[in-house]
C-alpha cells in the first residue's frame, strides 16, 4: 500500500493555496483529512503529481455564528461538527449525521468539507446539508463564488468545485427549534450507509408545519424526498400520517444494487427509514 | 504438587509488549542491505500467459532484478500438499510463480526485487503481462459437471472422492436401510460460504541467505512444518535452513500454510545473495492468502415419529479452489467424523467430492471442517423439531449420549472418552432464562410485533488436540501429531521451557509457565518459555487444531517430570539418602520422615558445578519429552442465542448469547475466556457478516474490509459465558481444546435463532451470511407464496 511519488505543499493561507494550485497545473489534489484521498492513492487509483495539504490553513477550521446561519469551515472535523455547541443548538441534524460517520479515528481526521467535496453517494453529510439548503463558498483564481446545495452535487463523486478552486466554508441556515434525526442503516457499526435518511421537522400545535428530508445513497447524488416533504406539510402529528407520507420516499430515486442489497431493497428501506427518521425527529 | 497456578486467571505475560508496541513482527525486521519485494499478480481468474515483458520494470529506479515464472521454473518445485486423501487424488502442479497459466485472480506472475518497498511497488506497475483469457469455473454445482475445467490438463475438476460408511466400517448400520425405513425424512441443502481468515497481521517474510544457513523469518503458525516443506520444495537441505516465527499477529489457520510468497522470498534472496523482505498488502492478503469453508452440503436425516434419529447421509461438494495447499484436501475429512456430533444414531454415510474452481485455494480456517459439520447437524436437529412440532431442546436430549454412557464409540468410529451434555445444557438454560424468552416470543408473534424474537440452540462437540499420529497415518496425512518439549533448569534455578507448539497469539508463554511453575514448585516469574525458532526448538509440529495444551502442554509436563526424576538422583546423593526415600513437594526434595531438604535450584547449581555428582551422572538438568496422544480430546457445550429480527428491514440483532462450554480442566480461565469470545465472534461472523464474493469473471469483489465485513466489538453483544468441567481422560491434566469451540457452536446457534424468529411467517431457510437484505427477501418471498402460519 504505497502511493506513487508526489510533490507536497502545505500553504498557510487560502491565498497561498490558490497560487500553489494555479502554478501546479492540472495533476494536483487537495488534501483535507486524507481519509478518502490517501486510501485511493495507496491503491493507486489516483496518482496526483502534487498534493496540497490544507491542514495548516487555520481560517478553514471551526464553526462561526453568521446571523441566520452558521458558517462552517471546510477543514472542521467530523468530531468538531458532532460536538460543537452552536451546531447542537441550531443544526442538530448535522451533529447527528456527523456522529454516525465511521469510527472515532476517522471522525477526528476526516473533515466536513472533504466529505462534501468527495461526494460519495453513501457519505452521510451530503444528504443532511442538502436537506438544510446550505450554500457552498468556493475560492478560486477569479475570487469567491457561491453555489447552492441543490446545484453542488452533480453526480457520482462529482461536485461543482472546479479545477483550481477550494471549498472554504459552508453556510448552513439555522433551523433552531426544529426536530432533527439522522437514521442510518448499516450492517456493522463502522460501515458506510446502505441507505440513510436525514430529517428535520417543525412541529406546530400538533401538526407538522414543515419537513425537510434528505436521502443518502438512493442515487448517484444525495436527494431530497420532495414528495414526502409535501405530503407531510400540514399533516397531523401521528404515526399513521407519517407512515402514509413516507410511502413516497422512493419516488424519483435511482439507487444502485450492490453486495448490501439491490435497488428494490433500498427503495423499501428508504420508506421504512424515512418513517422512522420523521417519527424520531418529531419526538413521537 | 500444589495447584497455585493451574486454574489461576493470570493476565498474559505476552500482553505488555504486544499492546505497547514493543513487539517484533516480521515486518519490523530490517537487515543490513535488505531488498524489498513486490508481487505482480494476475487480474484474471483463468488465463494462459503468452508473454511477460519485464524490461521496463528492470530499468525502473532502484530495481535489482525481476523474477518471472520462466526464470525460476527449474528451482521453484511445486508447493506441497501433505494430505493425499485417496491414492488417486488429482492435483495440478503448484508453482510459486505461475509459468504458463494462472488459475485464480491474485496468482503471482512476477516478482520485483528492489532497494525499497516503494521502488518495488512502482516497478510492479511496469511489468507487461499478456494473457489469453480462458473460461472460468467458480461455482461448485457447476464444477461437478466437468463442463468448464479449472485445470484443463487434469481432464476433470474432481480431485478426489472420499467415503465413510458406517455399514462398511462396522461402526454402525448401512444408512440406506435407515433412510428406507424412515418415518420422518428431512432433506436439506446447506451452503457454507467461502470465508477469509482475516488475521490482523498480514503475511510477511524476511529471508537472509548470507552465512552457512538460510534464515527465514515468517508470519507463520508452523515454523517447523514450514522449514521441512520449504526445504523439500526448493531442494535445500533441511539442515541449511532455519525458520523463525517471531511475534505473529493471529492466524486462525490462515497461516498454517507453505505459501508461494515464502518460497519466492527464499528464491529472491538466493538469486540476489541479499536479505529480502516481502510484506503483503491487505488487498493481497484477502485475494491470495488461503480461504476457508466453501462447501455445499446435501443432507438426508431419517428419524422416527418420536424424534429418534436413525440415520444421516451426507453428500458434500468441497471447494479446493485452484490448488491444493498444505492440508486443503483434508479439511472436509476433519469434519467427516463430526456430523454425528453428540448424538448416538446408528447409521451414517459421508461422501465428499473435492472440486477445483478458479478461485484462491481453500485450507484450514478456525474449526476446519468441524464448524461445517456441526452447522449441518444442528440445523437438521431444528428442522426435525419443526417437522415433529417438538421443542428443539427435547429433540436433542432424546438423541444425545447420556453422561453415564461414556466412554462411547460413535457411529463415525471415534471413542468419546467423557462428556456431560445434560449438565452443560442445564446450566445454559438457567443463565439464558429460556422459558421467559419463549413466553416473550409468543407475545411478539401474537401482537405482530415488527421485531420478532427467535431462540437459537446449538450443542456441539469436536475432536481436537490434533492428533494421535496413528490416526493421522490411517487418514493418509503425511506427518504425525506428536509434540515436543524441553525443560531446562538453569544454574540459578530459573527454568527455560522450550516448546514445539509455536504460539501466534494464544498465550502459551503464560499457560506453559503456569504448568511448569506448579509442577516444579517454582514461582511463575522464574519460568521462561521459548518457541518459534527451529534453532531453539528443534522439534515440533506447531499450533493448530486446538492441540497446544492437550498435546504440547503434556509434552511440557512430561519433560518436567523427567527433570524431577533426574534431580532426585542428585538430591539423594547430596543428602546421603536412598532415592526411594526422597519425595518432591513444593520445589523441594525431602528425605521422608526427616527435616532434611534441598531446593531444586540448589541441585541445579550442584549439577552445574559438577564437583560432587553420583558416578556416571551427566552434568545437566535438562530433559526432553515427546508426547503423542492416544486419543483426541472432546470438548463440548451448549450455546443459546436470543435473536431479534426487524421484519421491516431484515436487520438481525443478537439480544442475548449464552454459552456453557466444557473444556475440561482449565489452566488459565482468562485465556479460555479470550478464546471463547474470539471464537464466538468468528462464528457469528459466518452466520451474519462475512462472505468472500466473486464476480462472474472470478474477481474477488470483497477485496477490502469495506466489503468483506468483519464484525467489531460494537456489533457483538455482551457474551454470557460459563463452564462445566468434565475432565478429559485422554491426557493427564484432564484438559480439552478451546481454540475452536466458540467458532464451531455459534454459527448454527445464530442461524437457528434467526429462522426461529421468522419461521412462523413462512420462511424456511436463509443462506449465510443472513444479511438484512437476504432476511428481508426471504420474508418477501414467504409473503408472495402465501406464508405458512
Ligand atoms: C474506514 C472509513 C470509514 C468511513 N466511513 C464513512 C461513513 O460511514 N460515512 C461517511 O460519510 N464517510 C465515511 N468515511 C469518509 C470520511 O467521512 C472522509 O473523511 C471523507 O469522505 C473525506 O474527508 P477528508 O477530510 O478525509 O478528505 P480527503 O480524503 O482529504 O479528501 C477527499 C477529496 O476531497 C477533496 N477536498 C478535500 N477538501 C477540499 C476542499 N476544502 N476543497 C476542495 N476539495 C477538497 C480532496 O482533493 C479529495 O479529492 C470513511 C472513511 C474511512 C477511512
Amino acid at each position: 500500500m504505497i502511493p506513487s511519488a508526489f510533490d507536497y505543499a502545505a500553504p498557510a493561507t487560502v491565498a497561498e493555496a490558490l497560487s500553489v494550485l494555479a502554478d501546479a497545473g492540472d495533476d494536483v489534489k487537495l488534501l483535507a483529512g486524507g481519509q478518502s484521498l490517501i486510501p485511493v492513492m495507496k491503491l493507486r487509483l489516483a496518482d496526483p503529481a502534487m498534493v496540497v495539504d490544507l491542514g495548516r490553513i487555520g481560517e478553514l477550521s471551526g464553526v462561526r455564528d453568521d446571523g441566520d446561519a452558521l458558517l462552517i469551515g471546510a477543514m472542521t472535523t467530523h468530531h468538531q461538527v458532532a460536538t460543537d455547541p452552536l451546531v447542537a443548538a441550531h443544526l442538530p441534524l448535522l451533529a447527528k449525521a456527523a456522529a454516525t460517520v465511521a469510527d472515532p479515528q476517522v471522525r477526528h481526521r476526516g473533515t466536513f468539507g472533504g466529505a462534501l467535496v468527495h461526494a460519495d453517494p453513501a457519505g452521510d453529510l451530503p444528504a443532511a446539508v442538502l436537506a438544510a439548503d446550505a450554500t457552498f463558498i468556493l475560492a478560486g483564481p477569479g475570487g469567491e463564488r457561491r453555489v447552492e446545495a441543490a446545484d453542488f452535487f452533480q453526480g457520482y463523486f462529482t461536485t461543482a468545485v472546479a479545477e483550481g478552486e477550494i471549498l472554504t466554508h459552508i453556510r448552513v441556515p439555522k433551523y433552531t427549534g426544529w426536530g432533527a434525526h439522522y437514521e442510518k442503516f448499516t450492517r456493522v457499526a463502522q460501515q458506510w450507509s446502505i441507505v440513510a435518511v436525514a430529517a428535520m421537522v417543525r412541529v406546530e400545535d400538533g401538526t407538522i408545519a414543515e419537513a425537510r428530508i434528505g436521502l443518502t445513497n438512493m442515487g448517484s447524488t444525495p436527494l431530497r424526498a420532495a414528495a414526502v416533504e409535501q405530503a407531510l406539510a400540514g399533516t397531523p402529528l401521528t404515526r399513521e400520517a407519517i407512515a402514509a407520507a413516507s410511502a413516497h420516499a422512493a419516488e424519483g430515486t435511482d439507487p444502485a444494487s450492490d453486495l448490501n442489497g439491490d435497488a428494490s431493497y433500498r427503495r423499501h428501506l428508504a420508506e421504512v427509514l424515512t418513517r422512522r427518521a420523521v417519527i424520531a425527529a418529531a419526538g413521537l | 504438587m500444589t495447584t497455585a497456578e493451574v486454574g489461576r486467571a493470570r493476565p498474559r505475560k505476552e500482553d505488555a509488549h504486544l499492546i505497547t508496541g514493543r513487539s517484533r513482527y516480521t515486518d519490523n525486521i530490517t537487515l543490513p542491505g535488505m531488498l524489498h519485494l513486490a508481487m505482480v499478480r494476475s487480474p484474471f481468474a483463468h488465463a494462459r500467459i503468452t508473454s511477460v515483458d519485464a524490461s521496463a520494470a528492470k530499468s525502473s529506479p532502484g530495481v535489482v532484478a525481476v523474477l518471472t515464472g520462466a526464470d525460476v521454473a527449474d528451482q521453484q518445485g511445486s508447493l506441497p500438499n501433505a494430505w493425499p486423501i485417496t491414492p488417486d487424488q488429482k492435483a495440478p502442479a503448484h508453482p510459486a510463480i505461475a509459468v504458463d497459466t494462472v488459475a485464480f485472480a491474485g496468482e503471482v506472475v512476477a516478482c520485483i526485487i528492489a532497494r525499497s518497498a516503494a521502488a518495488a511497488r512502482d516497478a510492479a506497475e511496469l511489468v507487461d503481462v499478456s494473457y489469453e483469457e480462458l473460461p472460468v469455473v467458480l461455482d461448485l454445482e457447476e464444477a461437478v459437471k466437468d463442463e468448464v475445467l479449472a485445470h484443463p490438463d487434469l481432464g476433470t475438476n474432481k480431485s478426489a472422492t472420499w467415503i465413510f460408511d458406517s455399514g462398511e466400517a462396522g461402526t454402525g448400520k448401512p444408512v440406506s436401510e435407515a433412510l428406507a425405513a424412515a418415518e420422518v425424512l428431512i432433506e436439506r441443502t446447506f451452503y457454507q460460504q467461502r470465508l477469509i481468515p482475516s488475521f490482523m497481521e498480514p503475511r510477511s517474510t524476511v529471508v537472509d541467505p548470507t552465512g552457512e544457513q538460510i534464515t527465514v523469518w515468517s508470519a507463520t503458525q508452523v515454523p517447523h512444518i514450514l522449514r521441512l516443506m520449504l526445504a523439500l520444495t526448493l531442494g535445500i537441505p533441511e539442515s541449511k535452513m532455519r525458520v523463525i516465527a517471531p511475534d505473529v499477529g493471529g492466524g486462525f489457520g490462515g497461516k498454517l500454510q507453505v505459501t508461494p510468497e515464502e518460497a519466492i522470498t527464499v528464491l529472491a534472496a538466493r538469486h540476489t545473495g541479499k536479505p529480502c523482505k516481502y510484506t503483503e498488502t491487505r488487498s493481497e492478503s484477502l485475494m491470495a492468502a488461503h480461504h476457508g469453508r466453501a462447501q455445499v452440503q446435501k443432507l438426508k436425516l431419517s428419524a422416527t415419529k418420536d424424534g429418534i434419529v436413525t440415520g444421516l447421509d451426507v453428500h458434500l461438494l468441497a471447494d479446493m479452489g485452484a490448488y491444493l495447499g498444505l492440508v486443503t484436501s483434508g479439511i472436509p475429512i476433519l469434519g467427516a467424523f463430526m456430523y454425528n456430533s453428540i448424538y448416538k444414531f446408528p447409521a451414517y454415510r459421508f461422501e465428499c467430492t473435492n472440486l477445483f474452481t478458479n478461485k484462491a485455494w481453500t485450507d484450514a480456517y478456525r474449526g476446519a471442517g468441524r464448524p461445517e459439520a456441526t452447522f449441518a447437524i444442528e440445523r437438521l436437529m431444528d428442522e426435525l423439531a419443526v417437522e415433529l412440532d417438538m421443542d428443539p431442546l427435547e429433540v436433542r436430549e432424546k438423541n444425545w449420549i447420556k453422561h453415564e454412557e461414556f466412554p462411547f464409540t460413535t457411529v463415525a468410529g471415534l471413542e468419546y472418552d467423557s462428556g456431560n451434555y445434560e449438565a452443560a445444557t442445564a446450566k445454559a438454560l438457567e443463565l439464558f432464562g429460556y422459558d421467559a424468552l419463549r413466553a416473550e416470543q409468543v407475545r411478539r408473534r401474537e401482537s405482530n410485533d415488527p421485531v420478532q424474537l427467535g431462540i437459537g440452540i446449538s450443542t456441539f462437540t469436536e475432536m481436537c488436540g490434533l492428533a494421535p499420529s496413528r490416526v493421522l497415518g490411517a487418514l493418509n496425512y503425511a506427518a504425525g501429531g506428536w509434540e515436543h518439549a524441553q525443560v531446562r533448569v538453569l544454574p540459578t534455578g530459573n527454568i527455560e521451557v522450550v516448546t514445539g507448539s509455536s504460539a501466534h497469539g494464544q498465550g502459551h508463554e503464560t499457560a506453559w509457565s503456569q504448568l511448569v511453575a506448579d509442577r516444579l514448585g517454582v514461582p511463575f516469574e522464574n519460568v521462561e518459555v521459548l518457541h518459534g525458532d527451529t534453532q531453539i526448538s528443534q522439534r515440533g509440529l506447531d499450533t493448530y487444531g486446538s492441540r497446544s495444551l492437550t498435546v504440547g502442554g503434556m509434552a511440557v509436563l512430561a519433560a518436567a517430570d523427567k527433570v524431577i526424576e533426574k534431580a532426585k538422583v542428585v538430591a539423594a546423593h547430596m543428602m546421603e539418602a536412598s532415592e526411594e526415600d526422597i519425595e518432591f513437594t513444593d520445589g523441594k526434595f525431602r528425605v521422608k520422615g526427616t527435616e532434611q531438604s534441598t531446593a531444586l535450584g540448589e541441585i541445579a547449581f550442584a549439577i552445574f558445578s559438577a564437583h560432587n555428582l553420583p558416578d556416571g551422572f551427566e552434568p545437566n538438568l535438562d530433559s526432553d519429552a515427546t508426547f503423542d496422544p492416544q486419543n483426541f480430546s472432546f470438548p463440548h457445550g451448549t450455546h443459546l442465542a436470543a435473536m431479534e429480527v426487524d421484519t421491516e428491514t431484515g436487520q438481525v440483532t443478537i439480544r442475548k448469547y449464552v454459552c456453557v462450554d466444557d473444556v475440561g480442566v482449565v489452566v488459565n480461565p482468562l485465556i479460555v475466556e479470550g478464546q471463547v469470545h474470539g471464537g464466538l465472534a468468528q462464528g457469528i461472523a459466518q452466520a451474519l457478516y462475512e462472505e468472500a464474493v466473486h464476480d462472474d469473471a472470478g474477481t474477488l469483489v470483497t477485496g477490502s474490509f469495506v466489503d468483506y465485513l468483519v464484525p467489531g466489538a460494537p456489533d457483538l453483544p455482551h457474551f454470557t459465558t460459563a463452564r462445566t468441567e468434565t475432565p478429559s481422560t485422554t491426557n493427564q491434566l484432564g484438559a480439552k481444546g478451546v481454540g475452536e469451540a466458540g467458532t464451531i457452536a455459534s454459527t448454527p446457534a445464530i442461524v437457528n435463532g434467526v429462522l426461529d424468529a421468522v419461521r412462523h411467517l413462512g420462511v424456511k431457510d436463509i443462506r449465510m451470511p443472513c444479511t438484512p437484505s437476504r432476511v428481508w427477501a426471504a420474508l418477501e418471498e414467504a409473503k408472495m407464496t402465501g406464508g405458512v402460519q
